[in-house]
Parts: structure tokens; sequence; C-alpha cells
């Protein structure tokens, strides 16, 4: 009854959101969305490029991300003007200067809404193994900077001054966001990307305890949310990115659900040492 | 350099030397001397502003001087409370997660550290939770949790009621007692300082003045104020500067001049006790005498004001 594309859609859609998990979470507990939203949006740009210089379209597109985090970073520096103008300049003038340049080119077909809202039945087998290898590769670098990237994320200068390198882990973060939008692109799209990382975590914020749970747990909501979206997306013919993003939706609306106030009460009690 | 180190005493841990942090143009704080060694207390105090927080934050690395040199003993081990630590809604964190925020620890420092600073029961309770006295305690129990050389406690007793207050700085005399750690303490007072503290600076863009406290002990109107056990554990550090800051950055003098800048030897006029417009249950009127131990007086500058003198001649 599974078609072979199917499989590979589950496959990669499901890797996505494992590595989407714990860095929505920084996303989050950082407030980045925004800055979250603006690299995904220099996506295009990165497209626009490889197709102008024949380059591989991740690696650009990943150049690209990372090369417009270290932008903000300088110009942060600079203090002239606030981050959310910033963001705002470089995340819309990224996307426009990238469908501009795509515009000039005639002679290349480029399915623009395939970019920007995602084509993940298309996966080939080579996407799969880019979103494992890939997908792994962040894990890993996830586990080994965690313990900095946390307490930077708590307090830069505490993490500082207890010898942790804050802004290394904040690199770090970046360049791997900047890969993880470079994967993601096929597959939800530039323009959704950013609720693959943020809807999940959002929604294991209430129900976890310890930010290595909330980590855990996105992931795990997000591979549902997948899973849901493209079946949703099979059953009903629907687009699949929207798809899984309204199925992370659907998840996130109800845990909001009643039912979840009692528990909550009872961790607050199980906080105060049961005072109440 | 400025300091005349008596031979006995241990090799600091840390040591600035006229260190200054500059951002946009301005002077945050300059000309800072001072150092710490083991098992000693130094307060920093001085008005709001006045470079406190950006002292402590050279003196542990986390801020880079912009003149002037800093140095620390290799591989030293710093427990940090920052003054302001806002932890987001978002994160989900208790008091026992938050002890291990930067480094692993065995179950038993974390129960030994979180049953020193009182809130063992809180244990288990989201930091967003806590009240503002129960969160400083949690964040001194998880920088001494790790054992430092050097504890840096940034207005530690913030949010802390009274009683409180003496149960915390009871605690730092404690920990430096039994673990002879060095201790950077800024106070949020300009008068009233641990009583244990060895050194007190203050700052104020520079150094106005430093010296050792007095016990308050020794007042009897402090003491019927707070009773004996406040006496034992805060003391007071009277003193009165004969400059202003003008918001412009310039400084008036007592003598009516006014100067672009402090000079080296602006100091203080001990003698006139503590300024009259101070109010409040604090007023002390002290009246320094060859005993009083505050190593103060006008006629016993310490080496540092007797450096290159300037030109204007100051009444």
């Amino acid at each position: 009854m599974l078609d072979d594309f199917f499989i590979r859609a589950l496959l990669a859609g499901t890797g996505l959101a494992l590595t989407t998990g714990p860095l929505g979470c920084f996303v989050i507990w950082r407030r980045m969305a925004y800055f979250g939203d603006t690299m995904a949006h220099s996506a295009l740009l990165g497209v626009a490029l490889s197709l102008l210089f024949q380059m591989n379209l991740t690696i650009s597109v990943f150049a690209v991300a990372a090369i417009v985090s270290l932008a903000l970073l300088l110009l942060q520096k600079r203090g002239s003007l606030s981050t959310d103008a910033l963001l705002g300049i470089l995340s819309h003038a990224t996307l426009a200067t990238g469908l501009v340049i795509v515009s000039f080119m005639t002679w290349v077909r480029i399915d623009l809404v395939g970019f920007l809202f995602g084509d993940i039945l298309a996966v080939t087998p080579q996407d799969v193994s880019l979103v494992w290898g890939g997908g792994i590769l962040v894990l890993f670098a996830i586990v080994y900077l965690w313990r900095p990237l946390i307490a930077s994320t708590v307090n830069p200068e505490l993490a500082a001054a207890e010898g942790l390198e804050p802004e290394r882990a904040r690199l770090a973060f970046m360049l791997l966001m900047a890969l993880v939008i470079a994967i993601a692109m096929k597959i939800v799209g530039i323009l959704l990307i950013t609720s693959l990382l943020i809807i999940p975590a959002a929604t294991a914020r209430r129900f976890s305890a310890s930010p290595e749970v909330m980590a855990v747990l996105a992931s795990l909501l997000g591979a549902i949310a997948v899973a849901g979206g493209l079946f949703g997306s099979l059953k009903f013919d629907t687009p699949s990115g929207p798809s899984i993003v309204v199925a992370a939706l659907a998840i996130f609306l109800f845990s909001l659900l009643p039912w979840r106030r009692r528990a909550e009460e009872g961790a607050i009690q199980a906080d105060t040492g049961g005072h109440h | 350099m400025l300091q005349t180190n008596p031979s006995t005493s241990p090799p600091p841990m840390v040591s600035l030397s006229a260190a200054g942090v500059r951002r946009k143009g301005r002077w945050l704080v300059r000309g800072v001397d001072f150092s710490i060694a083991r098992g000693e207390i130094v307060t920093l105090i001085g008005p709001n502003g006045s470079g406190k927080s950006t002292t402590a934050k050279m003196a542990i690395g986390v801020t880079r001087p912009d003149e002037g040199h800093v140095t620390r003993i290799p591989n030293l081990r710093v427990g940090y409370v920052p003054q302001k630590l806002a932890i987001d809604w978002t994160m989900p964190l208790t008091v026992d997660r938050l002890m291990t925020l930067t480094q692993p620890l065995r179950g038993r420092d974390i129960d030994a550290a979180l049953e020193a600073t009182g809130i063992r029961h809180l244990a288990r309770a989201e930091v967003q939770h806590l009240s503002g006295g129960e969160f400083q305690r949690a964040l001194l129990a998880r920088a001494i949790a790790r054992k430092p050389d050097l504890l840096v406690l940034d207005e530690p007793v913030q949010g802390v009621d009274f009683a409180g207050e003496i149960a915390l700085y009871d605690l730092i005399k404690t920990i430096r007692n039994t673990t002879g750690c060095g201790i950077l303490l800024i106070s949020h007072d300009l008068h009233v300082v641990m009583a244990e503290t060895d050194t007190v600076i203050c700052l104020n863009g520079h150094v106005c003045c430093r010296g050792t406290p007095e016990a308050v002990s020794r007042s009897p109107e402090y003491l019927r104020l707070f009773g004996a056990r406040a006496g034992q554990t805060l003391a007071f550090y009277s003193h009165h500067h004969d400059h202003t800051h003008l918001p412009d950055g310039r400084v008036l003098h007592s003598d009516g001049t006014v100067t672009d800048h402090c000079h080296p030897d602006d100091g203080h006029h001990h003698e006139e006790g503590l300024p009259a417009g101070r109010a409040g249950p604090m007023r002390i009127v002290h009246a320094h005498g060859p005993t009083c131990g505050c190593g103060q007086h006008g006629d016993e500058k310490p080496a540092a004001n007797t450096g290159p003198l300037q030109e204007r001649g100051d009444a």
C-alpha cells in the first residue's frame, strides 16, 4: 500500500524532525524565532546563487545562511539599529534578492513553489541519506556542546566566568541552524522551516521538567507531526509541507486542552513540596 | 604595585593593576588596583553605575580590560553569582538542574550546597517559581557547589530581607572559613558591609577610597537597632568623599573647583564622619581615633595616594 516515495518522504521527514527538536528548543529559549525565519528566508538567495554559479544547492544554501547570521552578529555589535529591525532588513532583502536573481535566469526552469513550501514527496534516496547523515552530525554536535549551550542560554556571562566559552557555543549554534535549514529546505520549504523548529518545542514545554526532556520530546512530537502530516497529505491530497505544519499545530492545540490543567497543578504541587 | 604586601600574605589569585574598561568612548571604570588572595574577602561598594560589576567581570575574565592588566593564576576555578539573571519561562529548569549548569556534580555536593543555603526542600521546584530571596540562595548554592577558588557575588543579598541578609553573610563567612576560598563581594549598600571583609573598595568610575570596615558591634546605636547577632555579621565603612561626579562627567570638588577628571589623590575626609545628608536607621556618627582600625586617617594616607600629584592644590 505504501509506495516507495512515501517511505522515503517519511524517512526524510522524521529524520529532520529529530534534529529540529533540540535546535527548536534553543530557538525558543533564546528568543530567536525571527532570527530562524531570517536565516530560512536567506535560503532562497542561496538557491539563486547555486543556480547562477552552478554550485551544490545544499552547500550554497548553508553558506548563505551562515554568512547572513555572521553579518547579523557584526551589525549587532555596531549597535546602530535594533536587532528586530536588522532582522527585518536581512530577512526580506535576501528573499527578494533571491527572487530577483532567479527571475533574471530565464534559461533555468525552477520550481519556486517547491522551494518556498517544500516538496517532500519528491525526495530522492540521496536526499534521505543527506538528511540522516547531516542530522546525525547535528545531533552529535548538540550533545557535545550541550552544557555550554544551555549555560550560555541561561546567562552568557556566567558561562564565561566558569570557563564555558559562550561565544564559541553561539557560533556553533548558528552554523548548526544554517545546516539544518539547508537540509530542511526541500522537505518543508523556506517559508515553513521555522514552524518545524518552534511548534514541536513549544508543545513540549508544557510536558517537560528539564531542558533535556524538552529537547527529546520536541524531537518525538516533530516526528509525529511529520508522519501525521504526510498521511493526511496522502489521504486528502493536500500539499505535504503545509500538511506537516498543520499536523504540528493540531498537536500543539491538543496539548492546550483543559485536561492538561490538572496535571500542571499536580506538577506545581510537587514543586513546592506538597504544601498545598 | 600600589599595595605594599607584607611578605607573609599569600600570593594573590587575581590581581588588577591600573585596569579600566571603555565602552562607546566613555570609561566605565579605570585605574583599578587590587588583588584577592585565598581566604580573603574584598567588598566593592559604590553608587549605581560606578563600575562595580564591570570591575568584577574584569577580575574573572568575562570583560577584557581596555587598559592596564588583570592577571589570574592558571586554572582558577570561579563561582559566579551575576547581578541580574533572568531565566526565560520557556526553559524548564529545576533548582536541582540549575546546580549542574556549568559542570556535573556529585549528588552529595549538591545536597550539601542546598542544605547550607537552606533551600534543600526546593530542590525539585522550578526556578521560575522561586521568590527573589529563594532564587538568590539557589544561585549561591550553585556557585558554592562547584567548590570554587574564588567566589564572585554580585549583590548576593538583593531581594533578601534583613534577617536573610544576616544569614547569607553568615553563610558566606562559613564558606570562606571552611573552604578557604577568596571572595569578591559587591554590596548594594554604600555603608554597611560584611564584617569579615578584609578590604573595602569604594568605586565611582575609579577607586575613590579603600580601607578596612569597622565593627558594627562597637556602635551601641546600631546594636540597639539590629541586635548583637547583626553586629557580629555586619560592619560599616564610613567614608565621605571630597568630590562629586556631575551628570556631564565632570567632577565637583569640595573646594568648589570643577575638573574634567578625578585625580589620583582625590580622597575622603574621614575626620568629618558620615555625610550630613545620610538618612535612615543606619546613621551613625563615627569619630576616628588611633584605635578605630579603619586605616583611613588623613595623616596615614595609603601609598596609593602619594602617587603622581596633580597641579590643583586641594583644600
